[in-house]
This record gives structure tokens, sequence and C-alpha cells, in this order.
């Protein structure tokens, strides 16, 4: 008999909802004279859908990198907590930090674009992959048990963002909003502790984005991820996230949920300009 | 298949032989209700797959045995709910294992079960609901339970809902709500506690019992719940059958709607009675890729299946290379000649069936393998006239495409095509067991042992459907040819010119959509001739504006481009080209949306409702009649939230292309089924 709940937990981090997951102190990144992160610090909470918006060059790419490992921070801590300790992320190699579990996804798509989307897929399971040489290539006992296994869990996460229909496709022959999906699934692949999204819906039309809203909240919600958001829209941002958190210029300069961030004076300035605060 | 292009019913003779103690023919249940049948199914073909669904990719099968242990299962945890004899149990969902068990469970304690379109919204589920006082409602997802969580307060009689995917309800408060395993893990304990209560009770149960209730499809007002019993449908399985022998383990590939009579006609009633295989695809946008993995032997759907298997026929064809095409039309060609002898019963001379081996070895039968059909032993249309020109297609690539003519008041089946004798303007010769008559007035009378027992709880409508001699009037207008019957439409569809020529709108319209870019079409008489209103296939009209470099958002922006409109323009005209004069199309509007059953405009089984479309678009219809160059209107968009807003729009009114402009036309035309 099936059983129609998932087998698989996505979610990567055992911590109670609401502890803190990820937390970033006092972080400074300088690219020769210019300052990108500057003394930003702040906490994300287990199951929450946080949002990181601000101007264009307010340093919001440059803070994923940061926690990702594709920047080090000249100053500053970034530290991942888990069940079993916590893990000071500066420093580390992108590879080893997502072998802690943080997956992303970038502002473009970055797929292997002639592989269809199962195998991309499953290339997302590869860091948990253990396999020595010679029974991959045969694909016997324990390698195939295995592959097995791995399909299992990516057929749920097929399941979850409705990819059935374009499971045997080239991800070249897909819409640009699907293809984002897929992206959005290979990162789940990964059982991530935390998702950071870097404008997940930049370049899509209304109907694309808001299908990519449902999937991210279908994550959290269903899924139980804590996922890190970057976006432009401030529409979506403010339907669909816990917390915001507000840069401008490389410096934090509002936290709060939706409403409060909405009215504070300090955001409508860094986006409308100073007379209309 | 060794027979060539023929997908047809193999002689009596070269049947093979049936091992098992249930072999149908003639034995198709008389008695009996269907838990009757499916026990004997357990113990006859305990380990045959009975039911199977793709879920992860990979096909499930459930076996009889299992099957049969589920439904136990589930039928005393209905019992624990308080479901009683003479009850209805509602279902809300697509097609899943869950939703057969719920039905045949329901049955097994005397209830009837009412199914109702995963698409329905709103007061679409609460008239249905209130009026069959359903107290317990069997319900897919989150997306269906939330209807009812809404809709609880105004239905006084509900007391529980059960659903079989529990995702993103496990935060689910509501004291109603209970999980579809749970209930059966409850039913499995309390079975143990009174072994043979169950059946004692499902012994009680006989023929006569209300089965299922079916929403008739309503045209024409709110729908009217018709009660169907066993008997009904055995009585309709077995004319079938004798038409169409089915045997067991037979595959059918269950995807349109359970709530529709078509869906219980087959996959329930047929199914119990020559335990046919189930199939239930992955999810709707997968059904195409399923069906061509199953290969089904049965299968039955409304025109807009095999006119969307067209559709998608004509545009990859045109996406083809040169020596594609050329192979596949000259196949094309001989099919089609082979297919004139044989739905007139004759035989093709020596040459051309020569020829035909070969076209189907090239170009037919992969034809049919693309489209899932190369198994295909019986398969139907049902629930609309089908256009001739898509009948002539599937019977050119050798698919024995049979109408079925039939109302929900009558198990959906009466009146049927017969091998070999398929005029594609009838829709066939009764059924044995199965009375036509034409009334004065022209109205199409059928009696049989199918007609139902009656409307729920409405003996005015059930009067006036059923006379005293047991005549169903069916509403539809025909006659007979031979012993074939004709029907010329729903009699209000048929519209009168000026000048007291009298035409069939759907006659217009299925010339209009056969059309690849056509999905569909409404037609006029207005003083000046006939007008249409068109609706765009987003799928065909969007590649072909992709290949033409136009760019387009929605579906509105593509309706409204001027080069998609003298696509549309050329189509028309086409289409006029096989018109007879009188009813040639003289001006049309592409409409800036899809028609949607949300709306009202079609029915969930896709027929056109007049009367809204004349009320809703009136202002068009008026601009159409008085030959304007525009039509604006004013539209309301309700979104799911709730939300409205309103929008003006400008829809342009065109005239098909002139006939002698079409022939110089340097496009080449998309290929066509039609054989000139």
């Amino acid at each position: 008999m099936i059983s129609r709940e998932y087998a698989f937990s996505l979610n990567g981090s055992s911590l109670a909802p609401g502890e803190r997951l990820l937390e970033i102190a006092d972080i400074a990144l300088r690219f020769g004279g210019i300052q990108a992160l500057d003394g930003v610090g702040f906490a994300v909470a287990q199951r929450e859908i946080h949002s990181i918006i601000g101007p264009n060059g307010a340093g919001k790419s440059s803070l994923l990198n940061c926690v990702s490992g594709l920047y080090r921070p000249q100053q500053g801590r970034i530290t991942l907590h888990r069940r079993g300790g916590s893990a000071e992320l500066v420093g580390r190699k992108p590879h080893e930090i997502a072998r802690l579990g943080v997956a992303r996804s970038f502002q473009n798509v970055e797929l292997f674009r002639h592989l269809t989307v199962l195998d991309n897929l499953m290339l997302g399971r590869h860091t948990r992959m253990s396999l020595s040489l010679l029974p991959a290539l045969v694909w016997f006992g324990p390698a195939r048990r295995q592959e097995i296994a791995h399909r299992a869990l990516v057929e749920e996460v097929i399941d979850l963002l409705a990819l059935q229909p374009v499971r045997h496709k080239p991800v070249s022959t897909l819409a640009y909003g699907l293809a984002k999906r897929v992206e959005l699934g290979r990162a789940l692949c990964l059982q991530p502790a935390i998702l950071l999204l870097d404008e997940p819906m930049a370049g899509m039309n209304a109907e694309e984005k808001e299908d990519m809203a449902r999937y991210i909240l279908d994550v959290n919600e269903l899924a139980g991820l804590t996922v890190v958001l970057i976006e432009h829209d401030m529409d979506v941002v403010m339907d669909i996230s816990h917390r915001i958190t507000v840069l401008d210029f490389g410096k934090l300069i509002a936290a709060g949920t939706p409403d409060e961030v909405r009215t504070d004076p300090r955001v409508i300035e860094a986006y409308l300009g100073k007379d209309a605060a | 298949m060794s027979h060539g292009a023929r997908a047809v019913a193999p002689a009596a003779g070269d049947r093979p032989a049936d091992p098992w103690p249930l072999d149908p023919r003639p034995a198709t249940p008389t008695t009996g209700t269907f838990p009757h049948r499916l026990a004997a199914l357990a113990i006859a073909r305990a380990t045959s797959v009975a039911l199977q669904e793709k879920r992860y990719g990979i096909w499930h099968p459930i076996t009889w045995a299992s099957y049969a242990a589920r439904v136990r299962d589930f039928a005393h945890g209905l019992a624990a709910l308080g479901v009683r004899r003479g009850e209805v149990v509602g279902v809300l969902g697509d097609n899943r294992p869950e939703w057969l068990i719920a039905e045949l469970a329901a049955q097994c304690l005397g209830a009837a079960v009412v199914g109702l379109y995963p698409t329905s919204v709103g007061d679409e589920v609460l008239h249905i609901l209130d009026l069959a006082a359903v107290r317990v409602v069997v319900a897919e997802d989150q997306e269906q339970v939330d209807k009812l969580v809404r809709l609880k307060p105004r239905l006084a009689t509900l007391e529980h809902v059960i659903y079989y995917d529990p995702h993103g309800l496990e935060q689910a408060r509501e004291g109603y709500l209970a999980k579809f395993t749970e209930v059966e893990a409850a039913g499995r304990r309390a079975g143990k506690l009174r072994p043979g209560w169950l059946d004692g009770e499902i012994a009680a149960g006989n023929a006569g019992d209300v089965a299922i209730i079916c929403t008739t499809s309503g045209t024409t007002g709110q729908p009217k719940l018709a009660q169907l019993s066993h008997a009904n449908l055995w009585a309709m399985a077995e004319h079938l059958h004798a038409v169409d022998p089915l045997h067991t383990g037979q595959r059918y590939v269950s995807f349109l709607p359970l709530a529709w009579i078509g869906e219980q006609m087959l996959a329930v009633a047929c199914g119990l009675a020559h335990g046919l295989t189930l199939a239930f695809p992955e999810d709707a946008a997968t059904q195409r890729t399923d069906l061509r993995e199953i290969g089904p032997d049965v299968m039955l759907g409304p025109p807009r299946i095999w006119e969307g298997m067209l559709s998608s026929v004509q545009v990859r064809i045109d996406d083809a290379g040169w020596l594609k095409r050329r192979v596949f039309g000259w196949a094309y060609r001989v099919g089609d000649a082979v297919a004139d002898c044989r739905v007139r019963g004759e035989k093709p001379g020596p040459r051309l069936a020569a020829a035909h081996r070969l076209a189907d070895a090239v170009g037919l039968r992969p034809m049919r393998d693309q489209l899932g059909l190369t198994r295909i032993q019986h398969c139907y249309t049902g629930g609309a006239p089908l256009s001739p020109d898509v009948f002539r297609f599937f019977h050119a690539i050798g698919v024995n495409l049979k109408q079925i003519y039939g109302q929900t008041e009558i198990c959906g089946l009466a009146v049927c095509h017969r091998d070999d004798d398929v005029r594609f303007h009838t829709v066939g010769t009764p059924l044995p067991g199965t009375e036509v008559r034409i009334a004065d007035d022209g109205e199409i009378l059928l009696r049989s042992a199918s007609v139902f027992a009656g409307y729920f709880r409405n003996p005015e409508a059930t009067a006036a459907a059923i006379d005293r001699d047991g005549w169903l009037h069916t509403g539809d207008a025909g006659y007979l040819e031979g012993d074939q019957l004709v029907v010329i439409d729903r009699r209000a569809d048929v519209l009168t010119q000026p000048d007291g020529s009298r035409f069939s709108s759907a006659f217009v319209e299925n010339k209009l959509k056969f059309s690849p870019y056509i999905e569909d079409a409404v037609s006029f008489a207005d003083p000046g001739g006939i007008s249409a209103i068109v609706c765009l296939d987003p799928a065909t009209t969007g590649a072909w504006a992709e290949h033409a470099r136009l760019s387009y958002t929605t579906y509105a922006d593509l309706a409204g481009k001027v080069e998609v409109g003298e696509l549309i323009a050329e189509e028309v005209a086409r289409a006029n080209a096989d018109l007879p004069d009188a009813v040639r199309v003289r001006r049309f509007v592409i409409l800036h949306k899809q028609l949607d059953p949300d709306d009202d405009e079609i029915t969930r089984t896709r027929k056109v409702r007049r009367n809204v479309i004349a009320r809703r678009y009136a202002d068009i219809i008026a601009a159409l009649a008085r030959s304007d160059e525009a039509a604006s209107v004013r539209t309301t968009v309700r979104y799911q939230d709730g939300s409205v807003a309103e929008r003006a729009l400008t829809l342009a009114i065109r005239a098909p292309l002139a006939p002698d402009a079409l022939a110089t036309r340097r496009r080449r035309p998309v290929w066509s089924a039609r054989v000139r």
C-alpha cells in the first residue's frame, strides 16, 4: 500500500521551531575601498521565512555569499546551530558548508542544462552519496540499493514541487519559472538545515511568481524548512515572510515583522528618499 | 498487433480462453450488488491486479484481494461513523484508489455514493451535498478539505470529512476531520470485534438498491441527482458486453472524473462486471504519458480528449521534417481509403490492402503508439457530438472509435456504433435490450432496464423524465435512419436562419473546432448570417506564436494579437469551405478568455451552456449582429482569494479570409486530417 505521507524529512535540522538556527554577528566585508557589509548581525530562527531586503547594492547577495562560503568576511562570525553542537562557517570552504546543511540557489539558473530534471535532482543528492568507484561503476549491490533509496527521496521532492510532468525532460527545454522550481528542488534534495534563496522570482511574470511563492510556502510549511530569502518584489516579501531584515549600504537599518518594517521611517527613507520620510 | 491497423474486438473464436470461473460471457452479473461482485473477484482473482496507481514515478499495484480487504476495513470505519443503509456518502477528489474504496465501502453498508467534480467550487458543492443530505464526505486533499471547511457552517447535515492526502493537514484542528488510513485502521479493529457482521450487511444488499447518484450535466439550470441502482448498471454492462465483449484483465486508464456517469459506467460497473484492471495517472498533467505507458485495451473519452489528441498530432506533424511529413501524409491517405471501405463494411481490394500493410508499418502504427492506442480494442466517444472529421482521423490511423449515446438517466449508454458499421453522422444502433422511439415532436425516447430509479427527492422532475410506460424523455431531438439513430442536437441548439433554413449550431461549431488553433466555438444566427465567438487553444496557438516570433504574456494578450486574428480568419475560411453556403460563418470574435466551468460557461464535462454565454456576452453578440467593427466588454475577474477586479476590453470583430485569398496564401497550412 502506498503511503501518501512522505517517508523522508527534507528538513536537515532537528532544532525545535523558534530556536536560533543561524546567527550572524558583526560581519564586515570589504572589496578594496568598498565596504560591502559593515557590522551586520541578526539571527534566523528555525522554521521561519526570513527575508533580506534592501535597495540595489545594499549587500544582500554579498551576505548570502558569506554564509555559503563564496566570500570570506574580514570580520565577524556566522554560526550554524545544530543538535550536536554549533559550527562556525566563516573560513570554511563552500562544499564543507553545503555538507553542514546550508543549501542555496542563485539569481540565474545554475543547472546542468542538458541533463533531465531527474538527473539534476539526483545530483543534488551527491553530497549524501558515499560510494567506492567499482560498485558505482558496475551498479550492483550497495550502489544500486543506495541509488534506489536516493531516488525515493528525490521522487518525494518531485511530488512536493509538482514536477511529475517534466521528470524526464532536459532542463534546457523548460520555461524559466519551471527551471527555477527545479533549482529549488535540487537544493531541497540536499535535505538542508537551512535554505538560502537569492531572488528566486527575478524575471518571472505574475503567474510564475505566484507559483513560486506557493512552493516556498509549501517547502516551509509542509517540509518544515527554514528559508532565507532575498527578493525585490515587496508584495511577495510582505506576504510570505515571518521576519524581515533591511540592509542599506552594507548596514542593517531595520529588522522585524513585515508590519513593523513596512512602517519603519528608516526603511521608507532608504527606499523612497529622505523627503518621503 | 497482427490485425494490421485494425483495432477491433477479435472474433469470439480467437479470444484467449479465460481460465477463471467468473468468465464474463455470458455471465455478466444481473443480480447482486457491486460489493457482491468484488467479493467474488477477491476469491477468483485474488492475486491479479485490480487497481494500479502511479506515484513517485512507479506504478503501484493493488490486488483484488487487498482491494476487497481495504473496502471491508473502510466499510467498518464508515459504519463506526454512523453511515447507515439508504444514506448518501459524498466523494470529492481526483481519481485514486481511495475513491473506489470509499464507493464500494459505502455500498457494502447499503449506502449510495455521490461524486463531486474536484474542480467544483462553492455553491455547486453546497447544492449537491445539501440536496443529498450528505453526512460523511471523503475528500482528497487540503484543497478539497478547505472547500468543505468553508461550507461547513452552511451544511447542517455534514458531520465527518475524511481525507486521504494528508499534506498540509497535519495542523488541522477541526474535530470533524479524519484521516482515511485512520478510519481504515479503526475499521479493521472494529471488524475483529464483530466478525461476520459486515458479511450480513453485504448480503442484505440487493440489486435494486441505489448504487450511485450522478449529477446530471445541467446545460440548463442546476444539476439534478439521478439515482442509479446496481441493477441499472449491471444491465448497461450486460448490454454493452453483448456488442463489444470485454474480458478480464483488460486495461483501462481512469482519468476522467469519477463523478461523471461515463467513468462510473466503464471503470466501475464494467470494471467490476468483467474484472478490468484500472490504472490511475500520477497527475492531471501526466495523463498523456501515463496513458501511453499503460496502453489501455478499452477507453472512453468525451470529444475534447479526441480533439486534443488530433490537435497535438497536427501540430507535431507540422513541426516534423519534410520526409516524415511526406511519409505520414501518404500512409494517412492509404489509411483513410481503407477506413472508408471498412466503415461501410466492405473489404479493401488486394492492392489497397498491400499498400495498407506498408502504410501501417511506416506511418499508422507509430502514430497509434505515440498516442498510446496500440493495444486499444474498444474505444468510445460520448457526452457530446464529435466532429465527423475527428472520427475520420482515428479510423484512418486504425483506431476503431465509436460513438455512444445516452444520458446519465440511462447509465450513460443506450445507443452505440457497431464494428464495421460506423457512420460518422449517426450515434449507432440501440444496444440489445434497449428500445428507441421518436416522439411526435421529434424527441428521442429510450427504454431499457438501465433507466434510472428517479431523481433524488425530486418526484416532479422524475415524472417529467420518465412517463407512465417507462420511456425516458431525453430532451434531444433526432430521427432514425434505418436502424441507426441520428441525434440532431439538443433541441434548444437548433437555430433557425432568417430565410427559414434550420441548422444545428454544433455542426458549425465542430467544423470550426476542427482547426487545431480553436478550442471552443459558439455560433449564432444573425440577420446577416452566422456569427461565432471563438476561443483559442492556448497550447497550439501559443506554439504557433512562438514560431512566428510573436511575444505574448497572457491568453488575453495572445487573443488580441492582430496576427492571431489573421490566423483564425484563415482557419475560419477553411472551415467555411466545408460548410453549405447558408451556414457559413460571416463574422467572428476571438474571446479574451477561455470558457471556464468556474464561470458556469461550460459544464464540468465541457459542454457549452448557451444560455449563460448568451447572457454574459450579450454585448458581443449584439455587436456581431450589428456587424460593428469591434465589441467592447467589461469583465469582472474574480480571483481565487475572493477579490474582484474590473477591466474594459475591446475585441475586434473580424471576417473570415475570402476564399480566393485563401487559395493564394503562401503560409503552409497545418497538416490536415481532411483528405480531399
